[in-house]
């Protein structure tokens, strides 16, 4: 008897592909995109972009940036050429702008002078500090770029690191004879002549003056005046994901009302399919930025959200990511033949769409070949339009390229919409 | 009942002009070659088992089906013009009906889908709250409906821009008796109104009871019409019919009745008979061939006669 009924549950589960795709499909494309995101590392260390801004162009600030290039960071310092055209390397105020931009999460400026005293046993003020500005969107990057620094100081310095010590040594110990000095002397040009042993285990820190070699001031270059840094975040990356299960089910309403034959008496009156279309389109929109006004506004009264500021920024971004997630809900509706197919395949979509697109995930913490595979989703382009706006406070004509690709994408979505719909026009 | 503003129909001969459709899905023709014409202010009953062929012809009339030949003209004008459309209403045979709307906001929509604003919305939706008997249910949810009610929304919503010409498709399916009585008295209302209408059913009751020319319609052709007179007469002259219901059906019986010129179906024989006096002599030649007569029945030729005569298969095989 209980064998009676697991076998009519499998065959039923065997005809119904919709259960089998989220049974099997599903789970294996989710432990796929996360195993490529946190398991594609050999370390344990993230792979983040760094500028690095070189003032001082000394032996020890040279090292320093030899020694944070051998590291597992992206480190850059000059932008990526312009058709084919060199460009020239970044300065302090051009990196600011760099990380505002967010064309990379944390600066490094090396002053001018970092070489004379390059590491500190003692307080900030008798060596040079180096700036690091950040991005405080990215809570990761700062903290492991600081630690890193560290790293390199005594890996990549070591003449630098025993000179100062010496230094140190011959200040509070009474000095050193000449003779003392002759073989100190003699040590660390073996050690300026050698190569950098690798040995890690620096704990990250922020500054300098907590007793770490290298000084570092860390100034917030993004967002330095926000309330509460990553809700402005979470309410577009949540936001996007709700709205594409939103329009995908009131886009399935087109089915229901295929399935009820309602569609059909629609369509003998003076509606044609496009005007219906046009008219799911319009309700799925606004019925998408109800949505997101409904999830900002929230977090402007509870999370302390900047939106008033904001509002022209997200009204754009709000209609352009409304209309382009709308027009794929109704792709996703017309590509279905049922209620009951839409279910599944909408729910295994929006999942991989919304995991690689940075919903679940900031993108900036993934690998960069899926840092670029979640351009291909509404998510990325969505998300990246409302930090421009809500974290990066840039102005409205930047949001051109995001504005651009939505309302492109949605037009396109919606064409197919149209174009697949033609199944239900006649029989 | 208050009276809606009527859509000015287009002047024309005929409300409806069939000729030669021809629908074809695949191998299976399911229109094949139907020529019909709806005179004014007439119901013509399309009476077909299932799978006939008839809601096929309902859809290809209403531009919901493209047919591969044949052409159909509402008033003169092509089905798919918008003076066709204004001027054909379809009862379709699912319950074509927003579930979570009220009847009234059903009304209202498909009112706005035909084109109609403001006064003439709420004087058409008046005028179908009252045809439907609905008036007092109008703030309700369809779901909350019951399934005769629904049925009569159904069939209102299909009324809303008041058209000249109607196409019924099965209305009465899945109805109790008093609903479907109620129906019956909405349709002989719009009847009293000259309104044109095609009725399509398998039950041969409503075909008698509605429709004053009846087209039997069966593998997508039309086999007979007429008045349900002219089809019994043509169908059977003056002869009436026995049923003769036998205590065995066993081989002997069967080779019998055909001997006889009748057809044996479920243990019963149908024989058709000029006079009633031929009963005797049926009865006499039963037994004396040794076969046992339970019962003996004469009735006179109805629609169903006139469909199994045609087609040797019972209405609603």
């Amino acid at each position: 008897m209980i064998f009676a009924i697991a076998r009519t549950a499998l065959t039923a589960l065997r005809r119904d592909r919709g259960a089998l795709a989220l049974s099997f499909i599903l789970p294996v494309a989710f432990f796929t995109i996360f195993a490529v995101i946190f398991g594609g590392r050999r370390d344990t260390t993230p792979k983040i972009s760094v500028i690095v801004v070189d003032e001082d162009h000394s032996r020890a600030s040279q090292q320093l940036v030899k020694g944070l290039g051998e590291e597992s960071l992206f480190v850059k310092t000059r932008p990526a050429p312009k058709r084919g055209v060199e460009q020239p390397e970044y300065t302090s105020a051009s990196a600011e702008a760099a990380v505002k931009a967010g064309s990379a999460p944390v600066a490094l400026i090396i002053p001018r002078g970092f070489g004379e005293n390059p590491i500190s046993f003692g307080s900030a003020q008798q060596h040079s500090t180096i700036q690091l500005l950040k991005d405080s969107s990215d809570m990761v990057a700062p903290q492991v770029i600081t630690g890193l620094l560290q790293k390199v100081a005594m890996t990549a310095m070591p003449d630098a690191m025993a000179a100062q010590g010496s230094k140190y040594m011959d200040k509070y110990a009474g000095g050193f004879t000449p003779e003392q000095r002759k073989r100190i002397e003699t040590g660390l040009e073996e050690l300026r002549n050698r190569d950098s042993s690798r040995t890690s285990g620096v704990e990250t820190h922020q500054d300098a003056n907590a007793g770490m070699p290298i000084s570092v001031t860390a100034r917030d270059v993004v967002g330095e005046n926000k309330n509460n840094p990553m809700v402005s975040f979470y309410a577009a990356a949540i936001g996007v994901m709700f709205l594409l299960f939103t329009a995908s089910s009131a886009g399935g309403s087109l089915l229901d009302e295929a399935e009820s034959g309602t569609l059909d008496r629609v369509l003998s009156s003076r509606i044609t399919m496009g005007t219906l279309l046009a008219g799911k389109l319009c309700y799925c929109s606004l019925l998408a930025f109800s949505q997101l006004v409904l999830m900002f506004v929230w977090a402007w009264a509870v999370f302390k959200l900047d939106f008033i500021p904001h509002l022209a920024g997200f009204v754009i971004m709000g209609l352009c990511t409304a209309f382009a997630v709308a027009a794929f809900g109704m792709l996703l509706a017309s590509t279905c033949r049922t209620r009951a197919q839409l279910g599944p395949l909408s729910t295994l979509v929006i999942l991989i769409m919304s995991s690689v697109g940075g919903s679940m995930f900031p993108r900036f913490l993934m690998p960069e070949a899926m840092q670029k595979a979640g351009l291909l989703t509404i998510n990325a382009w969505a998300i990246d339009g409302f930090t421009k706006v809500f974290w990066r406070d840039e102005p409205i004509a930047h949001l051109w390229q995001q504005v651009l690709v939505l309302l492109v994408s949605g037009i396109f979505f919606f064409l197919v919409a149209r174009r697949l719909a033609r199944r239900w026009e006649y029989s | 009942m208050t009276s809606a503003p009527v859509v000015p129909a287009p002047v024309s001969a005929l409300p409806l002009h069939i000729e030669a459709l021809v629908k074809r899905f695949g191998e299976l023709t399911a229109v094949d070659g139907i020529s019909l014409e709806l005179n004014g202010a007439e119901c013509l009953g399309l009476l077909g088992p299932n799978g006939a062929g008839k809601s096929t012809l309902i859809r290809s009339i209403v531009g919901r089906v493209i047919p591969q030949a044949g052409k159909v003209l509402v008033f003169g004008a092509p089905a798919d013009s918008v003076g066709a459309r204004m001027a054909l209403g379809w009862v379709p045979q699912d319950l074509a009906l927003y579930p979570r709307l009220t009847c009234r906001e059903n009304l209202e929509a498909f009112g706005r889908y035909h084109g109609l604003r403001r006064a003439a919305l709420a004087t058409a939706v008046e005028w179908c709250l009252n045809w439907a008997g609905l008036a007092d249910r109008a703030r309700d949810t369809v779901a909350s409906f019951s399934g005769g009610m629904k049925r009569r929304l159904n069939m209102a919503a299909g009324l809303i821009h008041r058209p000249k010409v109607i196409l019924m498709d099965e209305p009465t399916v899945g109805v109790d008796p008093q609903s479907r009585n109620r129906i019956f008295e909405m349709i002989e209302t719009l009847r009293d109104q000259g309104i044109s209408m095609i009725y399509t059913t398998h039950y041969m009751e409503e075909a008698e009871r509605l429709c004053d020319r009846i087209a039997i319609i069966d593998h997508g052709r039309i086999i007979a019409l007429g008045t349900k007179e002219e089809l019994v007469r043509n169908a059977f002259a003056s002869r009436s019919e026995v049923f003769a219901r036998f205590g065995t059906s066993d081989a002997s019986v069967v080779a019998w009745v055909r001997e006889r010129g009748g057809v044996f179906d479920n243990g019963t024989a149908r024989f058709t008979i000029e006079h009633a006096t031929e009963i005797a002599g049926l009865l006499d030649d039963a037994a004396n061939a040794g076969h046992e007569l339970v019962d003996v029945s004469l009735r006179k030729p109805n629609l169903e006669s006139v469909f199994l005569h045609w087609t040797g298969r019972e209405l609603r095989d």
